[in-house]
């Protein structure tokens, strides 16, 4: 069964509707939610909504740090997040609030992990970005493979059994492998603020059945959730970083 | 599994197990049969026992990965592959010729050599296109069948969109000794022209009988390559013609820059001989003078080469075979000239492509045509020297352009087989003025449109007289 995999939305409306669409044409029926669908996005009760709906219809939806700081407060980020979620927490109701204040950090199925930041203490949202913290993720847990985002740069880490562990930039649309002789950090890229030079959405697809990870790109428009962006206040790095995917 | 555990009828995952192949170092190799399977196959088994070099793992996960997205007719077709409790990889039976067992007949004469030479090259091209590098091309691995090289055994190979498992696993530069590249030795597995340095050492080996560095099998002794240049053919074999030292030194080039830009390239010179330009590598007769060597040394030890990693698709369409086709016919000057600027505007964007400019005569289809002219010349000749002529307002080095004049009662059907036998990438033909019999009988660049194998771009002279007319009709 194909499994598509959502993180990072960010209250960008445009992004989240084009890549629901893409998936359900593509024939994905469920969906693992891995965090961040509030914060510098203009639509952040669209998001919260859609996620909810998706979670009655029978999806999995994961704790990030951003829907952490609605409830908890805004410490240990820059002063953009910060600011983001200052002007997101009167945006949202109660039902919404409290809806995040419940996900859980992670969520387990058979030998794979999923969670928003690493598997490595989830609750301290340490960023996948170098050998050193993919294998900090890899000793924290059994998982074969383990699905996190919160980089919003997509990338995969692969343990080999005599303990090697390199990175590889996943080209888009290609079936890869997660073989079952090695250990396996895919990180997913963002739905809703990529930062790898491509200002399409991504999302991943994983068929469960023959352990098979492809990363998705969804062009979307991102000139209208830019604008929203601007016309809302936020501030403006937020509105430009759609557009350049950077 | 233990190889000493199988027995001939033995049926593993629905094949059944005929008699053992030569086996070797790594794997065992059956031939299997299937119920309601006609495919001949065999049956590869790696030998994974503890303590086996990780490596052999390894190399059964990346040939599993990379043969089953592999097709065509260069590569045994992938049939199924185990587990790791039973690990195996099913595949076709290759019915043929190894290129190891010409080695015991080398020197082979040049034509020999390239003939072999270029179907190999083509099917490096053809794994290319799909992604693939090879990066252990030697003998052993490649299997002539009909009019086709098969390659296999892809447990070293790199697919470029994939993760890279050999690089990962490996310490140090992974490879065989008479064949890996300068700059896998140097632990580069991403330049999909080291492929092509393999493929320079196999070409040395059949024209000459021997390696041109030898069989080093200590890791540490292939560096040498990297300053010390190889004995020139000619002076191993006298018989090799300087045309064909020429494609080898430069297939052995130390710099990827300096050797072919694809696969491709290097075949079109492997056919047709007298069109490879012979520089200094022709010329040589002996490898360089100690001094030389010691100074490449010192370089090298000073300053390695660091290079920047391409995709191979990238690589590959930077270096295009473009065959532009050129009306010689009096009274099209206009079409000619805007063909030339349709292909300077190509070739602007690709440095490494690669013009072959074709002029097709044609002959009357019984009769026996003479080869010279009333006036006893070569008609041969007179159009190659207006091939030349054209060319000149093209801006392209002469070592990436060709000139070849064809013969055929059909030309559009000429233009294709010639796009296909030569793996061309790109077809820029001109289209005459369109008339009425024209329209009743097909044009040719219709007809190169409809049946190439490639893209096709279709020159016209902008015809501004019946574009004003036709408004004026509208108009009435």
């Amino acid at each position: 069964m194909w499994i598509g995999l959502f993180s990072d939305i960010h209250a960008n409306r445009e992004a989240l509707e084009a890549s629901l669409e893409h998936a359900h044409s593509a024939g994905i029926t469920r969906f693992i939610f891995l965090g961040d669908y509030v914060g510098y996005g203009a639509d952040p009760a669209f998001a919260v909504d859609t996620v909810m709906r998706e979670v009655e219809a029978g999806a999995v939806a994961l704790l990030g740090n951003h829907d952490a700081a609605i409830s908890t407060g805004t410490g240990g980020m820059n002063h953009i997040a910060a600011e983001a979620i200052d002007w997101t927490r009167p945006r949202l109701d109660r039902t919404q609030s409290e809806f995040l204040a419940r996900l859980p950090l992670t969520f387990e199925d058979g030998n794979r992990l999923f969670v928003h930041a690493s598997a490595h203490a989830p609750e301290r949202w340490e960023y996948i970005i170098s050998i050193e913290s993919a294998s900090r993720s890899f000793l924290a847990t059994r998982a074969q493979a383990t699905f996190c985002g919160h980089v919003h740069v997509p990338e995969l880490f692969h343990l080999s059994p005599t303990g090697k562990l390199a990175g590889f930039q996943p080209v888009q649309a290609v079936e890869i492998p997660l073989l079952a002789q090695r250990r396996w950090i895919a990180v997913i890229g963002s739905v809703g603020q990529p930062r790898d030079y491509d200002p399409a959405a991504c999302y991943g697809a994983l068929d469960t059945e023959r352990n098979i990870l492809v990363y998705v790109r969804v062009p979307y428009d991102n000139e209208t959730a830019a604008r929203k962006v601007r016309d809302a206040g936020l501030p403006l790095l937020l509105s430009s970083r759609l557009i350049e995917g950077a | 599994m233990d190889r000493h555990e199988l027995k001939g009828g033995q049926v593993i995952d629905g094949f059944r197990l005929i008699e053992p192949l030569e086996s070797g170092g790594m794997a065992t190799f059956w031939r299997v049969t299937r119920d309601g399977d006609d495919l001949p196959m065999l049956m590869k088994i790696p030998l994974l026992r503890p303590g086996e070099d990780p490596l052999t793992i390894v190399g059964y996960e990346v040939e599993q990965m990379i043969l089953s997205r592999l097709s065509g007719p260069h590569v045994p077709r992938f049939v199924a592959a185990g587990d790791f409790e039973r690990p195996y990889i099913a595949m076709e039976f290759i019915d043929g010729l190894s290129v190891k067992s010409f080695l015991d007949n080398t020197p082979l004469p040049a034509e020999a050599v390239a003939t072999i030479g270029a179907k190999i090259a083509f099917a490096v091209h053809d794994i290319q296109c799909q992604h693939v590098t090879h990066l252990d091309l030697k003998p052993s691995n490649v299997i002539l069948r009909g009019d086709n090289a098969v390659l296999i055994d892809f447990g070293l190979s790199r697919h470029d969109q994939l993760p890279d498992l050999v690089q990962e696993e490996a310490d140090g530069p992974v490879g065989t000794g008479a064949y890996i590249s300068p700059e896998q030795v140097l632990g580069d597995r991403g330049d999909p022209r080291s492929d092509l340095f393999a493929l320079g050492v196999i070409l040395y080996f059949l024209a000459t009988g021997e390696r041109p560095f030898g069989e080093p099998q200590r890791a540490d002794n292939w560096r040498w390559r990297l300053w010390r240049d190889p004995v020139p053919p000619r002076e191993r074999n006298p018989a090799v013609p300087p045309w064909l030292q020429e494609v080898i030194l430069r297939c052995l080039e130390v710099d990827p820059e300096a050797r072919y830009a694809t696969a491709a390239q290097l075949a079109f010179d492997l056919q047709h001989p007298e069109q490879v330009p012979l520089t200094q590598r022709a010329a040589r007769m002996r490898r360089d003078g100690v001094f030389t060597v010691a100074w490449r040394w010192l370089r090298i030890a000073r300053n390695p080469p660091v290079r920047f990693r391409r995709a191979v698709a990238t690589h590959l369409a930077d270096a295009p075979i473009v065959l532009a086709a050129i009306d010689l016919e009096p009274g099209h000057e206009a079409l000619s000239q805007a063909l030339a600027l349709a292909v300077r505007r190509v070739l602007a964007t690709e440095p490494n492509a690669r013009l072959a400019c074709i002029n097709v005569l044609k002959i009357a289809r019984l009769a026996l045509d003479k080869l010279e002219d009333a006036e006893g010349r070569n008609p041969h000749l007179g159009r190659l020297v207006g091939l030349k002529h054209w060319a000149r307002a093209i801006p392209v080095a002469p070592e990436r352009i060709t000139y070849h004049v064809l013969e055929s009662t059909d030309t559009a059907s000429q233009l294709v087989d010639y796009a296909r036998h030569n793996r061309v990438d790109h077809i820029v033909i001109g289209a005459r003025a369109s008339s009425r019999l024209r329209q009743y009988l097909g044009s040719v660049s219709a007809h190169v449109v409809a049946e190439a194998p490639c893209t096709v771009t279709v020159v016209r002279v902008a015809d501004f007289e019946t574009v004003t007319r036709n408004a004026g009709a509208q108009r009435a």
